[in-house]
């Protein structure tokens, strides 16, 4: 009897709390197949907000940035994270301590900080505009890639690499061959991590974006006053699914994985 | 076509500040199994890690086969390391991982899939071409990795404590191993341990090192049997390392007692260091021994049993197939041929003794 009550009110409690994490997000998706602009009352089911949505240039605009700008800062990031992380990594226990500290600030950093602080930067060396907001996104995203990266440095073999020059291969080679294939699996999750934190971005992306352009978080901040319309639902429900999605695959990926290491470290001595 | 393959020519290597090896000579000659023995921090490793070109010598010279390679790449020089962790390369197979040397230098296919059955073969891993390393043991792994190393055809094959991860039995199986292929390859052998046992099992030749110095060069029975010097007495096996006086050739003053010994040309009363190595000691009726003490303990260890005795201060560990009553005094007789005397160093950094 009392384990009954006590399963029941663990169904309850895990029901009350995943009601509170999604129905907002429920509320929105529905919002966004509403035949009306009203938000209480239902109008019928529709398309319209999807079709208007892929007409609204300056909605398209905004994301056509927010993606480029996504896509380039987090291959920037990691093109310049990797090195960083395998040279940290090569330092001694000092350099290493003192470099991680440099690389853990910029993260815990309130975001207001670093804003105005690249802005003032900014002003004084180039246009605001695209390029300013791309190296500030760079700026911020390194961190996320050194940090993903840097465990799976730590638990690589080293001297995997002294076997390939070892047995033959240039330092080049070694690095491509043997290194970074071991590294994909953090050098992946260290992309998709800075691609997230740019998309999600608002507040360094408005202090330096200067006029002229917009990423979505900043188009929809502008549209506030006027009021948000029903597209914007629209967008938020196929962001949040593309969202679900990768996230699912990732998860599939990784979940796979883990049960292989399980299965091979039973077999291991 | 000189019998000498590899020369090390006073070789001098810091870390921090801190001497790693100091003028360092080494002599490598064609189909030979070296081993270099010493605890950890010795520069056995360094020694190894010079020769493969991992590391740079702060001064001194490399000469391969009369050439001289301190400043070429570990890629450019024909030697092969095995390391102590394996390091075969997990995102291939055990096939791939024994082709990666030769695919580098671009040998036909035809010529890598006979290397491989080859060297698998050699290796007794037969049949295990297809796995994925993770998926083997840590045997298994290390012959792979050996596997790896001898189908370039290195004239000169180092070991970096290949062994030290594996269980006491494997190891075992392991040196066996490593000796029949080092017999069917026919090339020289540079191996690194800190286990005695292995070294003494294994070697044409053991360098005992200790400090960046070699203690003591020469057959694992010289070694064993002559230890030089304390460090090296103490380091091979287990050894009563006493404080004595050369009376005169042929007589060793202990505890104050005159015992007969094989050694000469110490001069007279000259202050030395006497080794007696446990199983060498006899325990015998307190009248028959020259030194008489208390036993102390007795271990049974298997095939024989650990007896100390304590006499005049110092505890004598004998090993021995039959036990002694605890409590009761003894006495101890040692057979003059089983006694080695060893000079005493002039200081703590002179614990050197050289061949020459």
């Amino acid at each position: 009897m009392v384990r009954k009550l006590k399963k029941a009110l663990s169904g309850i409690y895990v029901t009350l709390i995943g009601i509170l994490l999604y129905a907002p997000i429920l509320v929105l998706i529905i919002l966004s197949f509403n035949d009306s602009r009203s938000r209480v009352t239902w109008g019928g089911f529709t398309l319209d907000w999807y079709a208007r949505l892929f007409a609204n240039s300056q909605i398209m605009d905004a994301l056509w940035t927010t993606v480029l700008l996504a896509l380039g800062s987090a291959v920037i990031s990691v093109l310049i994270g990797v090195p960083g992380a395998i040279g940290i990594h090569a330092m001694s226990r000092r350099g290493y301590r003192a470099f991680m500290l440099l690389t853990n600030i910029p993260m815990l950093n309130a975001d207001i900080v670093t804003g105005i602080a690249l802005m003032l930067w900014f002003v004084h060396f180039l246009p605001l505009g695209f390029g300013s907001v791309l190296l500030a996104h760079i700026t911020f995203n390194i961190p996320y890639v050194i940090l993903s990266v840097m465990p799976r440095l730590q638990t690589m073999n080293i001297s995997v690499y002294e076997a390939t020059r070892d047995l033959g291969a240039g330092p080049v080679y070694s690095f491509f061959k043997v290194l970074l294939p071991q590294m994909a699996g953090g050098i992946l999750s260290g992309f998709f991590m800075a691609f997230t934190m740019s998309m999600d971005d608002f507040v360094i992306t408005y202090f330096t974006k200067g006029a002229g352009i917009n990423t979505l978080s900043t188009m929809i901040y502008g549209q506030i006053r006027k009021g948000i319309k029903p597209e914007l639902y629209a967008l938020s429900t196929l962001i949040f699914i593309i969202v679900l999605i990768i996230l699912t695959v990732f998860q599939f990926v990784s979940g796979r994985r883990e049960r292989n290491k399980t299965y091979k470290e039973r077999y291991n001595e | 076509m000189s019998d000498v393959i590899l020369q090390l020519d006073s070789i001098s290597k810091k870390f921090d500040g801190k001497d790693i090896l100091k003028d360092f000579n080494l002599e490598l000659h064609r189909n030979e199994f070296v081993t270099l023995l010493g605890p950890s921090g010795c520069g056995k490793s360094t020694t190894l890690r010079i020769i493969g070109g991992f590391v740079k010598p702060d001064s001194g010279r490399v000469l391969f086969d009369g050439t001289d390679i301190t400043n070429l790449p570990p890629e450019k020089r024909n030697v092969n390391t095995v390391f102590q962790k394996y390091s075969l390369f997990p995102h291939m197979t055990v096939a791939e991982n024994i082709a990666f040397g030769l695919k580098l230098k671009k040998k036909s296919s035809k010529y890598i899939a006979d290397k491989i059955d080859y060297a698998l073969k050699l290796v007794n891993m037969e049949g295990y071409g297809g796995r994925n390393p993770e998926s083997l043991s840590g045997g298994q792994q290390q012959r792979v990795a050996i596997a790896r190393a001898i189908v370039n055809e290195p004239e000169i094959l180092l070991l970096d404590e290949p062994l030290g991860a594996l269980d006491l039995k494997l190891r075992h199986d392991m040196q066996r191993e490593l000796i029949k292929i080092k017999k069917e390859v026919g090339i020289t052998f540079l191996y690194v341990t800190h286990d005695q046992e292995e070294a003494l099992m294994m070697s044409d030749r053991i360098l005992v090192m200790n400090k960046g110095i070699i203690q003591q060069e020469g057959s694992s029975k010289s070694i064993y049997d002559e230890p030089q010097n304390a460090f090296v007495a103490d380091f091979i096996g287990e050894s009563n390392i006493i404080d004595g006086i050369m009376v005169k050739d042929l007589l060793v003053k202990i505890q104050g007692v005159d015992i007969p010994c094989v050694d000469t040309g110490f001069g007279t009363n000259t202050p030395v260091d006497v080794v007696i190595r446990p199983e060498d000691l006899e325990v015998v009726s307190k009248e028959e021994g020259f030194l008489k003490g208390t036993v102390t303990s007795v271990i049974f260890k298997g095939a024989y049993y650990e007896i100390k005795v304590l006499s005049d201060g110092y505890e004598w560990m004998i090993q021995s197939v039959n036990p002694a009553p605890v409590g009761e005094v003894v006495g101890l007789t040692v057979l003059p041929d089983n006694i080695q005397i060893m000079h005493k160093p002039a200081s703590d950094d002179e614990e050197v003794v050289r061949d020459e």
